[in-house]
C-alpha cells in the first residue's frame, strides 16, 4: 500500500481525508486507484496533476516506481513562464 | 537522470564564458525575427478589436470590407472550429470572439489585403452591432455574488457552491495547528495587499506569416516560445491534422512566458485558407498590451505570528488572483510558493481565481509566485521592524532546509536557501551605510522549475564537427549552453559544435520553452545523445582494433584502449572516426527522447537600497544585488543575465508598471509612454552572486535559473521603500502618486 497526501482543497472530494491509502506500484496505478476510490478526484486527475516523490516533483511520468517507503504528495500540475 | 557520481569533475567547457552564437547576427541586424519573414504574393492581415469590456455580439456585417478593392479575405469566429477541449476552445474564442466579447481589445474579425493601409481601412468598414453588458475588472468586485458574470459554468469542482460564477479555482495547502501556532506568537501582523496586472514587456511584438493551401497543408513562421504548442493550437482551432502543419520559430525578441500561447497564428491561417495566399500579421504595441496575456492582478491577506526572538510560529495567506476573462491555475502556483522559503510548524495558504473582463492571463516568469511572496515577505519584514530584529538573521533562523516539510507538501531534499542567505549576509552590500530617505530591503524567492518533454538529435559530421538539433526557441542562451554541454561530453572545442532550433516537422515533440526547463532538460537530453554517439564511436573503433567494446573508453575527445587486454593502439579522435564513418557502418549520430523530471527547486535572495523623494514620491534604486543558487552555471554570463533581467523586470513591477482600467472597463495606458517599463537610466548596475549547489537530478548538476530572479524583487523593493519612507506600502506599483499619498497621509 502507498500513502498519498492530498492538497487541502481536494480533501472535500475524498471524504475529508488528508492521506489516502491505495494499492499502487507506480504513478499511473496510483492515479487510477485514487480516481476509483474517490471518483470526485477524477476530474482533477484528468486535467493533470504532479506528484512529489521523496521531494522530487514529477509531472507526467506514469511508470515512476512508488513504494510504501516513499513520501508521496499529490500536487497541482506545474506550469511555468 | 542522476547527477554524475564523480567526486570532482573538472569541466573544460561548461562554466566558461564562450562567445554567444547569436551575437553577431543580433548586433548587425541580420537576425530574422517574426516580422522579418516575407513571401511572394503575401497579404497583410489586420484584426478588428472590441471597444467594449463586455458585450454580446448581435451581428457582424463584413460586406463593405469584402467589397473594398484589395481585400482578399475576411474572417470572424465562425471561420474557426469549435474544439471540444476547453483549453483549445478558450484559445479559439480568444483568437476570434464568437457570441460575446470579454474584454477591451478582444478580437472580433480580421481581414487580409494587398497592403497594410487597405487592411487598416477595411477593418473600419466592418459593422459590429454590440449589446453592451455590465463589466467587472477588479478581482475583489468579481468575487461578489452579484458581480457581472464573465463566463458561466466555468467553476471547477473544488469551488464551494454559492460563490459568484466568476470564481473558477479554489486551492488550499498547508499543515499544522494554526490556532496553537498563533497562540505562541509574541507579535502577530495581519495585512492586506493588492498588486496590479503587469505585462511581460517583451520588445518584439507577436508576428507571424502563415500559409494554408486548399490541400490542407500549411506553414507558419512566427515568434513563439513553443512551435509545437503553436502547431497544436492551430490544428485544433483550424480543424486540421498536426502533421499537415509545419511551424518554424523565428529569432525571438523576448518572451518571459508571454509567448507560450497563440493569438494571431490561427487567424493568419484562416485568412490564408480563404485568400489562397500567405498572410502576415504583426501586432502593434497597443494590441500587444490590450490583447496578449499580462500576468494576474491580485488581492491578498497575510497573517504571520512571530516570537520576540524571531521564530515564526504560524502563517496564513489568502490569495485572490484574476487571470482575466478565462479560468486559469496560476493561483495554485502562487499558493504553493508563498511560504516555501520557511520551515513552519503551522501554515495554510488558500487561493481563489476569479474571472474579470481583462485579457486572458498568460504566464510571466514564475507565474503566481512574485505576488504571493511579495505579500509574505512584506509581513516578515514588518515583524522584524516591530520586534527590532535583523531581517536576514530572522530568515536564516526560519529558513527551509534539507528535511523541512515544505508549506506545499513535500519534504525538501538538498536546497540552497541557507547558503544563499549566508552569501547575502557576508556581502558588503548588507552592511553598507545608508543616508537620509534611504532604506534597504531584503526578500527571499522560490521557484519550482521543471523538465518536460524533450527531443534532441546530435550528428557527428564527416569533418569532425558536431550538429545538435533541439526543439525549443532560444530565449535565454540555450543554443550556447546546449553546444557547451555537447562539447563537454564529446571532448571537442565549443566552436566545433553548432546547435539549431528545429521546425515541427524536423524533430519530435518538445514542450514549450517555459518553467526554466531548457538548459536543464534539453541539456540532459543532449548529454545523453552525446553519450549515445560516443558509445557508437567506441563500438566501431573496437571493431577496427579487434577488441571488446568495453575495452574502449572515451577520453579527451578520443577513443582509447583501456584494460589489460586492449593493446597499445594510438587514440583515435572524433574527427578521425568521423572521417571513416562511411567505412565503419555509416553516419554517426546520437539522439535522446525524454520527459525529464528532477529539475530541482531554486531559491534566490535579493538586496535592494532605495531612496525616496519626500516631495514627489519618486523612488530611485541605489544599489541592487542578486544571490541565487543556479546549480552548475553552464554559461555564467547568461546566468547573470537572467538574474539581472529578473531584477529589472521586478523593479518595473514594483515601481511603475500597471494595467490601468477606466470606469468604462477600457485599458487606459496601452503604450510604452503610459505603461512605463524601466530603462537603463533608471537602474544601477545589478550585482550578481551565483551559488553553485549541484542539482542531484542532472548529470552536471544544472538547475533552471530563468524564473526565480523575478520572484524576490517586489518585496525587496517594497521593504526598502517602506523603510525609507517610514510607511508600510501594501499596494503595487509604488508609483510616485501612490507613494506620495502614503507618505503625506
Amino acid at each position: 500500500m502507498v500513502r498519498v497526501k492530498l492538497w487541502g482543497s481536494l480533501r472535500a472530494l475524498a471524504d475529508g481525508e488528508e492521506w489516502v491509502e491505495v494499492e499502487a506500484s507506480n504513478f499511473k496505478e496510483l492515479l487510477d486507484a485514487l480516481a476509483e476510490k474517490h471518483p470526485g478526484l477524477a476530474p482533477q486527475i484528468k486535467r493533470g496533476v504532479s506528484l512529489a516523490l521523496d521531494g522530487v516533483i514529477y509531472r507526467e511520468a506514469w511508470f515512476t516506481k512508488i513504494g510504501p517507503e516513499n513520501e508521496v504528495i499529490l500536487m497541482p500540475y506545474m506550469v511555468g513562464g | 537522470m542522476a547527477f554524475d557520481a564523480q567526486a570532482e569533475r573538472n569541466f573544460k567547457v561548461v562554466g566558461t564564458r564562450v562567445a554567444r552564437p547569436d551575437g553577431i547576427d543580433k548586433v548587425t541586424g541580420k537576425a530574422a525575427y517574426g516580422a522579418d519573414i516575407s513571401a511572394p504574393g503575401m497579404l497583410h492581415g489586420r484584426i478588428l478589436r472590441s471597444p467594449h469590456a463586455h458585450a454580446r455580439i448581435v451581428s457582424i456585417d463584413t460586406s463593405a470590407a469584402e467589397a473594398l478593392a484589395g481585400v482578399k479575405a475576411v474572417v470572424t469566429g465562425a471561420d474557426l472550429a469549435q474544439p471540444e477541449d476547453e483549453g483549445f476552445a478558450d484559445v479559439a474564442i480568444n483568437c476570434l470572439a464568437r457570441d460575446k466579447v470579454l474584454y477591451d481589445g478582444h478580437a472580433v474579425a480580421a481581414v487580409a489585403a494587398t497592403s497594410k493601409s487597405i487592411a487598416k481601412q477595411a477593418i473600419r468598414l466592418i459593422k459590429v452591432d454590440y449589446a453592451v453588458l455590465p463589466h467587472v475588472t477588479d478581482v475583489d468586485a468579481a468575487m461578489k455574488p452579484d458581480a457581472p458574470v464573465v463566463q458561466e459554468g466555468r467553476a471547477l469542482e473544488t469551488v464551494p457552491a454559492g460563490m459568484s460564477q466568476n470564481v473558477t479555482t479554489h486551492c488550499q495547502f498547508g499543515h499544522g495547528d494554526l490556532d496553537a501556532g498563533f497562540a505562541k506568537a509574541d507579535k502577530i501582523i495581519e495585512r492586506s495587499f493588492k498588486t496590479a496586472a503587469t505585462h511581460q514587456g517583451y520588445i518584439e511584438p507577436q508576428a507571424c506569416m502563415a500559409s494554408l493551401g486548399s490541400d490542407g497543408r500549411g506553414e507558419v513562421w512566427c515568434c513563439t516560445q513553443g512551435q509545437y504548442m503553436v502547431r497544436a493550437n492551430c490544428a485544433a482551432v483550424l480543424g486540421v491534422e498536426e502533421s499537415q502543419l509545419r511551424i518554424t520559430s523565428s529569432e525571438i525578441g523576448g518572451g518571459f512566458g508571454g509567448k507560450t500561447s497563440t493569438f494571431i497564428e490561427p487567424v493568419a491561417l484562416a485568412l490564408s485558407r480563404k485568400a489562397g495566399k500567405p498572410v502576415k500579421i504583426v501586432m502593434t504595441r497597443d494590441e500587444v498590451l490590450k490583447a496578449t496575456g499580462p500576468t494576474i492582478s491580485s488581492s491578498m491577506d497575510i497573517k504571520i505570528g512571530m516570537t520576540k526572538d524571531g521564530r515564526i510560529t504560524a502563517a496564513r495567506g489568502e490569495l485572490r488572483y484574476s487571470g482575466g476573462a478565462y479560468p486559469n491555475a496560476t493561483v495554485d502556483m502562487g499558493a504553493q510558493a508563498a511560504f516555501a522559503a520557511y520551515d513552519l510548524e503551522a501554515v495554510e495558504t488558500v487561493g481563489w481565481n476569479a474571472m474579470t473582463n481583462r485579457p486572458k492571463e498568460i504566464p510571466y516568469r514564475a507565474p503566481g509566485a512574485p505576488t504571493s511572496i511579495y505579500a509574505v515577505e512584506s509581513v516578515v519584514d514588518e515583524l522584524c521592524q516591530e520586534l527590532g530584529l535583523d531581517p536576514l538573521d530572522v530568515r536564516l533562523l526560519n529558513a527551509a532546509r534539507k528535511g523541512t516539510l515544505s508549506s506545499y507538501g513535500p519534504t525538501f531534499n538538498d536546497i540552497g536557501l541557507v547558503a544563499t542567505l549566508e552569501a547575502a549576509k557576508a556581502h558588503p552590500h548588507y552592511t553598507a551605510p545608508l543616508g537620509p530617505n534611504q532604506g534597504r530591503g531584503l526578500s527571499c524567492g522560490f521557484w519550482f522549475n521543471f523538465g518536460g518533454n524533450t527531443c534532441v538529435s546530435l550528428n557527428i559530421n564527416d569533418d569532425g564537427t558536431v550538429g545538435v538539433v533541439e526543439g525549443n526557441p532560444d530565449i535565454g542562451g540555450s543554443r550556447a549552453s546546449i553546444s557547451m554541454m555537447a562539447a563537454e561530453e564529446l571532448g571537442v572545442p565549443y566552436d566545433k559544435v553548432r546547435t539549431v532550433i528545429a521546425d515541427t516537422s524536423s524533430l519530435g515533440f518538445n514542450d514549450i520553452t517555459d518553467g526554466s526547463r531548457v538548459t536543464f532538460a534539453v541539456g540532459l537530453a543532449t548529454i545523453e545523445a552525446a553519450r549515445a554517439a560516443i558509445k557508437e564511436m567506441c563500438r566501431r573503433i573496437a571493431k577496427i582494433w579487434d577488441i571488446d567494446e568495453d575495452a574502449v573508453i572515451w577520453e579527451d575527445g578520443c577513443a582509447k584502449p583501456a584494460g589489460p587486454n586492449a593493446g597499445t593502439h594510438p587514440p583515435m579522435s572524433l574527427a578521425e572516426i568521423a572521417a571513416i564513418a562511411g567505412n565503419t557502418g555509416g553516419p554517426i549520430a546520437g539522439h535522446h527522447e525524454v520527459n525529464a523530471d528532477g529539475a530541482g527547486v531554486s531559491f534566490g535572495v535579493h538586496l535592494c537600497d532605495t531612496e525616496v523623494d519626500p516631495e514627489t514620491g519618486a523612488t530611485k534604486i541605489l544599489r541592487y544585488t542578486v544571490f541565487q543558487d543556479a546549480g552548475k552555471a553552464v554559461h555564467p554570463d547568461y546566468v547573470e543575465g537572467q538574474m539581472q533581467g529578473g531584477a529589472v523586470q521586478g523593479i518595473g513591477w514594483a515601481l511603475n508598471e500597471e494595467y490601468i482600467y477606466g470606469e468604462d472597463g477600457r485599458l487606459q495606458n496601452a503604450g510604452f509612454l503610459d505603461y512605463r517599463v524601466p530603462v537603463a537610466s533608471d537602474l544601477p548596475d545589478i550585482e550578481t552572486v551565483i551559488l553553485e549547489i549541484p542539482n542531484p537530478g542532472h548529470p552536471y548538476g544544472v538547475r533552471g535559473v530563468g524564473e526565480t530572479p523575478i520572484v524576490p524583487p517586489l518585496a525587496a523593493i517594497a521593504n526598502a521603500v517602506s523603510r525609507a519612507a517610514g510607511v508600510r506600502m501594501t499596494e503595487l506599483p509604488m508609483s510616485p502618486p501612490r507613494l506620495l499619498k502614503a507618505m503625506t497621509g
